[in-house]
């Protein structure tokens, strides 16, 4: 069976990125990853700040 | 035959992003942002009874944040007229450091998160607010007035002037005079500042066809609509005192201020011709910041620290 692969206007490369891209990269994903722990912990103290002991008070 | 096998093209190593987290701490326009992070912060202080810290630091940074944004999708949606501009052709879209499609994504995703969080963590009205501000800042004023009529930044500067509302309506899920005097002080003191600005870089917005006031109706129009707008500015400035939330000191301060944003918009009036033009035109786009910054600043340490109280008394 030929495969569609065989003309494949976009052939697959491999992307070899300069040591300024992986820098930029690499300080993007810990800033990605500082602003999403930082929402989280947010997300956390208002939720104990707005139902106080209530966030212990549910149904089992 | 079905055959669900595809490749995406490849991206070359050229076409990667390499836009630092700065370049896109720029996108946000900080300066802009810090104006806003002040205002929302009177607007938080202002609301009566007790605030909780954690409810209200989370809704300046929903609201800060949602300005970020607007931000964002303004330079998205500009990046054709800030290529142009000599102020604006370093930003992070024109000089290729972030794609376009990029920005506004980025924009766009901020803009969900702030609005969403301001309902949760304060009520849904001041979502509503921050929403309209964002949507009013980009649709209303970038995508409409600022390339079709000599007014724009004066409606546009609603939007600007919005934040203090947001923040008193987070807090207290109603309006209020205090936060619409606030809203009234930044809407009128936006012709002046910009239009201070214009002047300077008249030449800039021309070649990239933006009808700001000097370049459609003059410069000479425009000293004459400075001064009228600071005519207006210099008694709202007092308003807050006169109504009883600010105190004697920040009615003293807001006097004197007052008069120097006055003095120095004849200034601009008087002197029409070569560098003392452009001198007169610069001391007062510099003063006017100082100028918002300082009432704000007093409003936030008054109410921050409980003065407003003490100076009523």
């Amino acid at each position: 069976m030929s495969s569609i692969v065989d003309h494949d206007p976009f052939p697959r490369q491999d992307v070899s990125l300069t040591p300024a891209q992986q820098k930029s990269r690499r300080a993007r994903n810990i800033a990605i990853g500082v602003a999403l722990g930082l929402f989280a912990l947010l997300f956390y103290v208002v939720t104990i700040v707005k139902l106080g002991p209530g966030v212990l008070n549910r149904p089992l | 035959m079905s055959d669900l096998s595809y490749h995406l093209k490849a991206e070359s190593a050229a076409e990667v992003c390499d836009a630092s987290p700065s370049d896109f701490v720029q996108l946000l326009k900080p300066r802009v942002m810090s104006l806003v992070v002040l205002s929302a912060l009177a607007g938080i202080l202002l609301a009566p009874g007790h605030v909780n810290p954690v409810i209200g630091f989370a809704s300046l940074v929903s609201i800060a944040v949602g300005a970020g944004a607007a931000g964002a999708l303004n330079m998205w949606y500009d990046a054709d007229v800030d290529a142009i501009m000599i102020r604006t052709r370093g930003r992070p879209i024109p000089s290729g450091r972030i794609d376009r499609d990029v920005a506004l994504g980025f924009g766009l995703m901020l803009a969900a998160f702030s609005v969403l969080t301001l309902g949760l963590v304060a009520n849904w009205l001041a979502a509503s607010l921050l929403a309209f501000t964002i949507f009013f800042y980009i649709v209303i004023y970038s995508m409409w007035l600022k390339r079709a009529t000599p007014q724009n930044i004066v409606i546009g500067g609603a939007a600007g002037a919005l934040p203090p509302i947001v923040a008193y309506t987070a807090m207290t899920g109603s309006f209020s005079l205090s936060s619409f005097v606030l809203f009234a002080i930044i809407f009128v003191w936006t012709p002046p500042h910009f239009w201070a600005l214009a002047l300077i870089k008249s030449g800039d917005y021309a070649r990239a066809g933006i009808p700001m006031m000097p370049n459609v109706k003059g410069p000479d129009r425009t000293r004459l609509e400075i001064l009228i707008y600071t005519l207006l500015l210099a008694p709202l400035g007092v308003l807050p005192f006169v109504l009883g939330f600010a105190s004697m000191l920040y009615g003293a301060l807001s006097l004197i201020l007052g008069a120097l944003f006055v003095a120095l918009a004849v200034q601009v009036y008087r002197r029409r011709q070569g560098d003392a033009a452009e001198k007169a035109a610069k001391q007062l786009f510099a003063f006017s910041i100082l100028y918002l910054f300082l009432l704000l600043a007093l409003i936030v340490a008054e109410h921050g620290l409980g003065l407003a109280a003490f100076a009523a008394q």
